[in-house]
């Protein structure tokens, strides 16, 4: 335990001094008071509270911010400390290969859940600002902020992944906004691609909904936009988000960070320095 | 009780021998130096030994353990070749965090920093340090603990000569208190009589497990005599001695340990063409490329 605590201070020292903190807490902070100002129409219509409007809002950001931050803290973790020459020696300590990525993890989550505690405080406060039933979406609220944690530690893993893979911090850092891009942008595109092409045949009935759920972003999505009525109707969502049961993409949501770990550790364990 | 026994070791990389059959040991108190030229296969030995890389054949004991073991982590010290710790980080820091991971208070750190002579430094990032001070954390980090066997690769690469002298005194502390020692460098120049035995790795294969001492007498290396003679008769000593003349005054005699009386003889004999005679045995450089030209294919 003192060993993972003693990764996990140094790790938070540096994401501290390499302004790895401020850049992810400013971000969230400037998307946060964006949303609150682009979502200050009046909401009345959808019979939403405000905050369960702003939650609406804050995932779809999230699906976008969350996994781009944690593949930006997670790129340099294993590639740096090859570079640096510094990996061998850690690994001659009695420290092994899993409690050194834990320790890393453990500093960027807090980085991440200090970022993210920020923005959405910012944008929940907005919302009590501008409506006084805001208090309704305060589960919902919670329920984005935690799986918002996990969808974080997730790409934490993958990028450690990514790191281990690559050796080399560069090629990490491609290969790291490379995987963004294809699981962010790229997979929603083709799904959706797929089912106009598919018009309402055996893809969309019965391949679509698994695919969803593979894709932890997705599942991320899924879960915070049906997870409550309200944000449900904030979103406008239907069909294929109502026909996945709860169970299942919060299932996603929590598995993921475990198998991206275990992939993590794999990668490094696969590494000889 | 041998710290470290190394038996029969074999290592390659993709068919490429790196270490081929290399046996030796390491008794307790006995600071032993690995020499080769860069590609000898000097790091791949400590990587093998720290337990970092899997070996082909061959045994390996580290503390009467295997390497990479538990027990063989905990007795044990590693400074990698050119390490550079993250420079974001103060020197204090880093070796806390390396005191912690031994599960040691970081509190030490200061002390340990300034037993390499970093104690001034301490509070300033590592991004601001030279490269000897960067060598230097690394040096510190291997003494954490008291441990019984550091393996220090190139310890004194980006050392200044007095800092050399510095390290090689603190490696004199180490050993008289019973720890063993291996350190690898590319000169015998830069390890000379500060160490115990010499290995001398050249290709994977190991020519050369001696003393200094013995290293001289096993090579048996011409003597160089360096003849001055006198103005305008260099050519004269040349020819009388049967030797090689090398500028205008200076003739050079190679001979053999056991015939040195007898060529001084010659020399005294030619009296007045003489100026000066000097003795120059055999270079350190001159014995290290004896031992390393003999194995390469
Ligand atoms: N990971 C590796 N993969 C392939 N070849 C390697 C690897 N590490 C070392 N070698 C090769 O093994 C030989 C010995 O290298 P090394 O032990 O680093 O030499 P030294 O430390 O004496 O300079 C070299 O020919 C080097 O190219
Ligand atoms: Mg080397």
């Amino acid at each position: 335990m003192t060993r993972i605590a003693a990764i996990a201070q140094a790790e938070f020292r540096i994401a501290l001094r390499n302004r790895w903190v401020a850049i992810a807490v400013a971000m969230m902070a400037l998307f946060a008071l964006v949303l609150s100002a682009a979502g200050s129409a009046p909401t009345g219509a959808l019979g939403a509270d405000r905050l369960s409007v702003t939650v609406a809002s804050l995932t779809s950001l999230a699906v976008y911010l969350v996994p781009l931050v944690a593949l930006l803290m997670a790129f340099d973790a294993i590639a740096g400390e090859v570079e640096r020459g510094t990996l061998p020696l850690m690994l001659t300590y009695p420290l092994s290969r899993p409690e050194l990525l834990a320790g890393k993890a453990l500093a960027h989550l807090l980085t991440l859940a200090l970022a993210l505690a920020v923005g959405y405080g910012i944008a929940a406060a907005a919302a009590f600002y501008g409506d006084p039933r805001a208090a309704t979406g305060l589960p919902a609220l919670a329920r984005l902020y935690w799986t918002s944690l996990l969808l974080g530690g997730t790409f934490l893993g993958i990028g450690y992944a990514l790191s281990a893979l690559a050796r080399r911090p560069g090629a990490a850092a491609g290969l790291a906004i490379a995987l963004w891009l294809v699981l962010i942008v790229l997979y929603d595109l083709g799904l959706l691609a797929a089912v106009v092409a598919d018009n309402g045949g055996y893809f969309t009935t019965d391949i679509f909904p698994w695919l969803l759920l593979a894709n932890p972003a997705d599942a991320f999505r899924l879960y915070n936009l049906a997870a409550s009525e309200a944000t449900a109707a904030a979103a406008g969502i239907g069909g294929a988000a109502r026909s996945i049961p709860l169970w299942q993409s919060l299932g996603a949501i929590a598995l993921w960070p475990l198998l991206a770990f275990a992939l993590a550790v794999a990668a490094l364990r696969r590494l000889t320095p | 009780m041998t710290r470290l026994t190394l038996s029969r070791v074999t290592k390659r990389f993709d068919g490429q021998v790196a270490l081929d059959d290399v046996s030796f040991g390491i008794a307790p108190g006995d600071r032993v130096a690995l020499l080769g030229h860069n590609g000898a296969g000097k790091s791949t030995l400590m990587k093998l030994v720290l337990g970092l890389i899997p070996l082909d054949s061959g045994e390996i004991s580290v503390l009467g353990a295997a390497p990479g073991s538990r027990r063989a982590r905990r007795g044990v010290a590693y400074l990698p070749e050119n390490v550079a710790f993250h420079p974001a980080l103060t020197g204090l820091e880093q070796i806390g965090q390396y005191l912690r991971l031994r599960g040691e208070p970081a509190s030490g750190a200061q002390a340990l920093l300034e037993r390499v002579g970093l104690g001034a430094a301490a509070r300033r990032r590592i991004g601001t340090y030279s490269k000897g001070m960067r060598q230097r954390v690394g040096l510190a980090q291997a003494l954490i603990g008291k441990p019984d066997l550091l393996i220090l690769d190139e310890p004194t690469s980006g050392l200044d000569p007095v800092s050399r002298r510095e390290f090689y005194a603190l490696l004199d502390g180490l050993a008289a208190e019973g720890a063993a020692v291996l350190l690898s460098s590319h000169a015998l120049t830069e390890v000379e009589a500060r160490t115990d035995r010499i290995v001398i790795l050249s290709h994977g294969v190991m020519v050369a497990n001696d003393t200094l001492a013995g290293l001289r007498k096993r090579a048996a290396l011409p003597i160089e005599l360096h003849v001055a003679a006198r103005e305008g008769q260099a050519d004269e000593v040349a020819r009388r001695l049967d030797g090689r003349r090398v500028n205008g005054s200076q003739v050079r005699l190679d001979c053999h340990h056991d015939d040195k009386l007898a060529r001084l003889e010659q020399v005294a004999g030619l009296g007045a063409l003489i100026d000066d005679v000097e003795i120059v045995p055999p270079s350190l450089e001159d014995i290290y490329s004896h031992f390393s030209r003999r194995a390469a294919p």
